[in-house]
């Protein structure tokens, strides 16, 4: 079943088209990514399935809802973490959660949900005082505490470092691992590629393209590269005739092989059969960046 | 809602400040200044009423109400726009009027807890008379209060940022003060000035608050004026007022 279905969604704004159409589907329990550039109409989309904007043209509907009309039945299915959303700053962690839980029907244990996501000996820190990954955390079990089917995630590791950011994103698995549907906003292509099962790669309003990440990459030729400096001579042609390799190039002692499929493992089988060792071997692998350039004709970031 | 009601006051309590400046500053006046002699003689031109009497507790109520709805108010509301608050909120089931309903219950009881502590306190260190027509009292302060919340909500609404909320506050707060009678007891402004206080909201409630104090009927004039305010400002607000 589809949890989330958007059509031709269009929004504007006074100056500016922020939306012009998108479309797309999220599958229960998958985590869906919404990837691009900033200013490519990423928030104002999940504003939109988040019942904040009306849509000018266009349908969405969350498990059914449609957010506009039925604003009170969405909000006891989906939980938002939302860009530029801050509590009190002297509000405790605690008391956010409690205040939160109070909102909803059928809450989530939230003193459990403290430790789930790792706040567990900041309960009686303020706001003010977290740290960005801290607050994000918080931010996290605020949209959970609803016990939602779906939550939406904006920019969610936008400002932290790296280790706070490999925490959320570990968080971020447990919660799809416990059932909830996620919809996650990011310009981060590391992010989207580590966590998604399937994105959505949005560019001045429109999608460009949907699929898994790899699909993606695969899309756009899924180049690969190998570099290495090779131990003994030998000649291209060697490699030049497997099915998997279109170039070979050298550069003073270093060799690259460009190619795709299972590159790596044939031109390795290949060369160790001629007695060359690769040494210093590199693989360099297209990423979504490439994908977004190839389709777009501009960098992610 | 309750729970909003308590998380909110625990809020409110942290901010010393606000305590500081309500509850503190406007007790603390009217015990000095009603220390000084002068100011506990009866005066001819104030018909023979001490300044202790009515004037300088009506005008602390007026100082410690207008405090909470032209900076407090103002600065809890922008801030919460401003850093998302609101917008947190209306993700939730729970409208985030719900917050804006409990802001208002909240300085509305700060502000009551303030004129009980003027009345008791006043009344047991400087022998001010507890308001003698009582009822009428509370429904002037009550009426009075509202009208001025409600200004703050338009403060709110139109200032463009935290920092700028408090400074619009000030603008609004001082010129009110002073048509009001702080400084000048409304008996001694000139005719012009007090035509213009009559009209002020605020003087009309300086004035309601001593007359019902004293044991007269509030003036009709002036409870109309509150009642008006109350309207025009709670629904200027209600068109300005923006979550985002």
């Amino acid at each position: 079943m589809k949890v989330i279905e958007v059509r031709n969604l269009h929004k504007r704004y006074p100056n500016h088209v922020a939306v012009d159409d998108v479309s797309f589907e999220v599958s229960e329990g998958e985590i869906f990514g919404i990837l691009g550039p900033n200013g490519a109409g990423k928030t104002t989309t999940v504003e939109c399935v988040a019942g904040l904007r009306t849509p000018d043209r266009g349908t969405v509907r969350v498990t059914g809802i449609d957010p506009h009309q039925d604003r009170d039945a969405l909000r006891r299915v989906l939980g938002a973490q939302l860009q530029s959303a801050a509590l009190p700053d002297k509000i405790k962690v605690w008391e956010a959660l409690d205040l939160y839980a109070s909102f909803y029907p059928d809450p989530a244990d939230w003193s459990e949900l403290i430790e789930r996501v790792g706040l567990g000996g900041n309960r009686e820190e303020r706001f003010a005082k977290l740290s960005g990954g801290q607050r994000q955390r918080l931010s996290i079990a605020l949209a959970l505490v609803g016990r939602p089917r779906v939550a939406v995630l904006d920019e969610l590791t936008t400002g932290l470092d790296p280790q706070a950011r490999r925490d959320t994103w570990q968080l971020v698995e447990q919660v799809r691992d416990s059932g909830v549907t996620i919809v996650l906003v990011t310009h981060f292509m590391e992010e989207a590629e580590r966590l998604c099962d399937r994105v959505a790669l949005i560019d001045a309003g429109r999608v460009v393209a949907t699929d898994t990440p790899a699909g993606l990459i695969a899309q756009v030729g899924g180049a690969q590269r190998l570099r290495f400096r090779p131990t003994a001579p030998f000649s291209d042609d060697l490699l030049l005739a497997l099915p998997e390799v279109s170039e070979v190039a050298r550069t003073g002692e270093q060799v690259v092989v460009t190619g795709t499929g299972d590159l790596a493992t044939s031109v390795m089988l290949t060369l160790a059969r001629h007695e060359v060792v690769p040494a210093d071997l590199r693989i360099e692998q297209a990423t979504l960046d490439d994908a977004f350039l190839a389709l777009t004709g501009r960098k992610l970031s | 809602m309750r729970k909003i009601l308590f998380v909110e006051t625990k809020l409110h309590l942290r901010q010393w400040s606000t305590i500081v400046f309500t509850l503190g500053l406007p007790l603390a006046l009217l015990l000095v200044l009603g220390g000084i002699p002068d100011l506990s003689k009866a005066d001819p031109a104030l018909d023979g009423q001490r300044m202790i009497d009515t004037q300088l507790p009506a005008q602390m109520t007026l100082l410690s109400v207008l405090t909470l709805a032209c900076t407090v108010l103002p600065a809890v509301l922008v801030t919460y726009r401003e850093q998302g608050v609101l917008r947190r909120m209306s993700t939730t089931p729970v409208a985030p009027g719900r917050l804006l309903a409990a802001q208002l219950i909240i300085n509305l009881a700060i502000g009551t807890v303030s004129v009980v502590l003027l009345v008791v306190v006043g009344n047991l260190v400087r022998g001010v008379a507890i308001p003698k027509q009582l009822p009428g009292f509370a429904l002037v302060f009550l009426l009075g209060s509202a009208a001025l919340l409600a200004l703050g909500l338009v403060i709110a609404s139109v200032a463009p940022s935290g920092k700028a909320a408090p400074g619009i506050g000030s603008v609004v707060m001082f010129p009110l003060m002073f048509v009001s009678g702080m400084w000048i007891p409304r008996e001694f402004m000139p005719d012009a000035l007090r035509a213009v206080s009559d009209y002020s909201v605020a003087g009309p409630f300086a004035q309601a608050l001593r007359d019902t104090w004293a044991g007269h009927a509030p003036q009709p004039l002036h409870l109309v004026v509150m009642a008006v305010g109350l309207l025009v400002f709670g629904g200027i607000a209600i068109r300005l007022f923006r979550w985002e």
